[in-house]
């Protein structure tokens, strides 16, 4: 499936607006997400002609940053914060918790497309610690707990 | 209102004020009172107030300031950069949060003021990706400032990153708007003398910047007095990690880690205070001994660490310090551009003979090459940015600090 012509305008404008084609990638890439909930290699390719760059650069920009997804991901992301704070107030329990539940790693998806479990550097959410960043709307969630994990999964999150 | 001036407009759910709500309480004044005066006049009175910037250097911002040209005055063509550096990822840090989702109108006045003092024609407004209500509340903020006629004929945009903890460092974030992999640069030149596409640019943390309206509406020397020691002003400290209450906490400069940790409830675990990190993951490990060191930039780098952001992550005597050495060092190993080789070949390894330790299986050799790591690549100038430094302050101080725990770990042959 290619891109709408509507997203390809936005591409275009975005171009305009961010002084340029090699500053408007990273906005191409995070409007694809936003759409397609990753970055396909023919979404990228597309994008990258679109702006007139070669799809290497357009690839060494999304490869760079954690949350450009080059692979398909659920419908709701758990981003589990990696910092000191949320080890220190338990964070490892509530990790285990996840991946037992979901029966995944980190970095995986479960089979029926519902999560995606990812580590990420530390949210800001000290004071909520152990913390997650959930779904598309980026909601901060804690303090978490292993039992709160199971509500919270079972709930729909 | 005079007191506590970052943050006694806020509310406390932390929803953000609509324009109008933000004007009756005194919003924007100090915009009217900066475009009155010539921009040489408000880096005085920023100088005067002894700000020093607020995103881990200290350097004092006023300076920073002085050292943009006048429009037209430098080569070529083009504007004058400002840019709001609200990429917070530092582990223990969560103040940069606070301030774009609660005040963003407060983030907006101190940029509009900046871009007046440094000739600035563009503020971009740099947000991690994961802050989406304070993007959003910023973004709202801007679209009401600008319909008000606000903005003068300042352009205004916010620019959301995309998840890497080196995008903050000042120079690799002027790489990553430039549409590269945010791989930071050699100073000299300065961003004042070339930053963005070469123009004259200021980075100032969202902090420093939300501080600046205050510094105009008080004065000075009223904004220099809410201090307890020589840095002016107010600091949004943040206290984690093992206390009871976790919490942000606006207080004079100068407050000590006894009272900040008492107000935030005390010492949770054991009970007992191990240590603190008094700026962030990337600041050196203070003892018991200072906890009444007037935490600012100045003390706390005679006691031998750095302030950092001013966000303590605290210990106490039940917490394993090898463990949060291990985690830290496998942030910075997974967030570093991997550009240059002592971060991408050394904290990987690092990292991994922290996790050996953790696991009870680190070796005589392993000890010996943290320490040698530690020892080499400590002072700046081994790497390229100051990220490897900053990795290294907890792991050196943490060698000496919990040699016991290390001699243990190894005598033991696993976990106490």
């Amino acid at each position: 499936m290619s891109l709408s012509a509507d997203l390809l305008a936005r591409i275009r404008a975005a171009s305009d607006d961010h002084g340029g084609p090699r500053p408007a990638m990273l906005e191409a890439l995070r409007m694809i997400q936003h759409e397609h909930g990753w970055v396909s290699d023919a979404h990228l390719a597309e994008a990258a002609a679109t702006l007139g760059v070669h799809r290497a650069e357009m690839e060494a920009l999304a490869s760079f940053y954690s949350l450009i997804f080059r692979h398909p991901v659920g419908e709701t992301v758990i981003l589990l914060c990696d910092g000191a704070s949320c080890w220190l107030n338990g964070a490892d329990a509530v990790r285990e918790e996840l991946k037992a539940r979901l029966g995944i790693g980190f970095g995986q998806t479960t089979a029926d497309g519902r999560y995606t479990l990812l580590n990420v550097a530390c949210l800001g959410g000290c004071d909520r610690a152990p913390a997650a960043v959930v779904g598309r709307d980026r909601r901060l969630i804690g303090p978490l707990s292993p039992e709160g994990v199971a509500e919270l999964l079972e709930g729909g999150l | 209102m005079t007191e506590l001036p970052l943050t006694s407009r806020a509310r406390p759910d932390r929803r953000p004020h609509a324009l109008g709500e933000w004007r009756a309480l005194g919003g924007y004044a100090a915009v009217e009172r900066a475009r009155a005066m010539p921009p040489a006049e408000v880096i005085d009175m920023v100088e005067a107030a002894h700000l020093n910037g607020r995103g881990g250097a200290g350097f004092p911002a006023g300076r920073k300031w002085r050292f943009m040209p006048e429009r037209g005055t430098s080569p070529g063509e083009g504007p004058n950069y400002l840019i709001v550096n609200g990429d917070e990822m530092e582990p223990g840090a969560f103040k940069d949060r606070y301030l774009l989702e609660a005040l963003p109108h407060q983030v907006l006045e101190g940029a509009i003021i900046t871009a007046h003092a440094t000739h600035c024609d563009e503020a971009i407004i740099l947000i991690r990706d994961e802050y989406r209500p304070g993007i959003a509340a910023v973004e709202h903020a801007i679209h009401e400032a600008r319909d008000a006629g606000l903005l003068g004929g300042l352009h205004v945009r916010v620019h959301p990153s995309a998840g890497r903890y080196i995008v903050g460092e000042e120079t690799a974030l002027i790489t990553a708007l430039e549409g590269h992999r945010a791989v930071p640069r050699k100073r000299p030149p300065f961003p004042a003398q070339s930053g963005l596409w070469g123009r004259p640019t200021t980075v100032n943390n969202v902090e420093t910047i939300s501080l600046v309206p205050h510094i105009l509406d008080l004065g000075a020397q009223r904004f220099r007095a809410l201090s307890r020691t020589e840095e002016g002003g107010t600091k949004l400290y943040g206290v984690s990690g093992r206390v009871k209450r976790p919490q942000l906490i606006e207080a004079p400069m100068g407050t000590t880690a006894r009272e900040l940790i008492e107000r935030a409830g005390g010492i949770s675990g054991d009970g007992r205070l191990r240590a603190f990190q008094p700026g962030g993951g990337a600041s050196g490990f203070l003892g018991p001994e200072h906890l009444d060191l007037p935490l600012d930039f100045g003390h706390v780098a005679v006691a031998g660490s750095m302030f950092g952001t001013g966000m303590l992550i605290v210990l106490d005597g039940s917490a394993c310090p090898i463990g949060l050495l291990a985690r830290h060092m496998r942030f910075y190993a997974r967030e570093s551009c991997g550009w240059c080789t002592p971060c991408r070949e050394g904290l990987p390894l690092v990292s991994k003979i922290l996790d050996r330790f953790e696991a009870g299986q680190g070796r005589r050799a392993d000890l010996d090459l943290l320490h040698m790591t530690a020892d080499e690549a400590s002072p700046r100038g081994r790497s390229f940015c100051d990220l490897m430094g900053g990795a290294m302050a907890p792991l050196s101080s943490g060698l000496r600090m919990f040699a016991a725990e290390f001699e243990a770990r190894l005598a033991e042959g696993e976990r106490p």
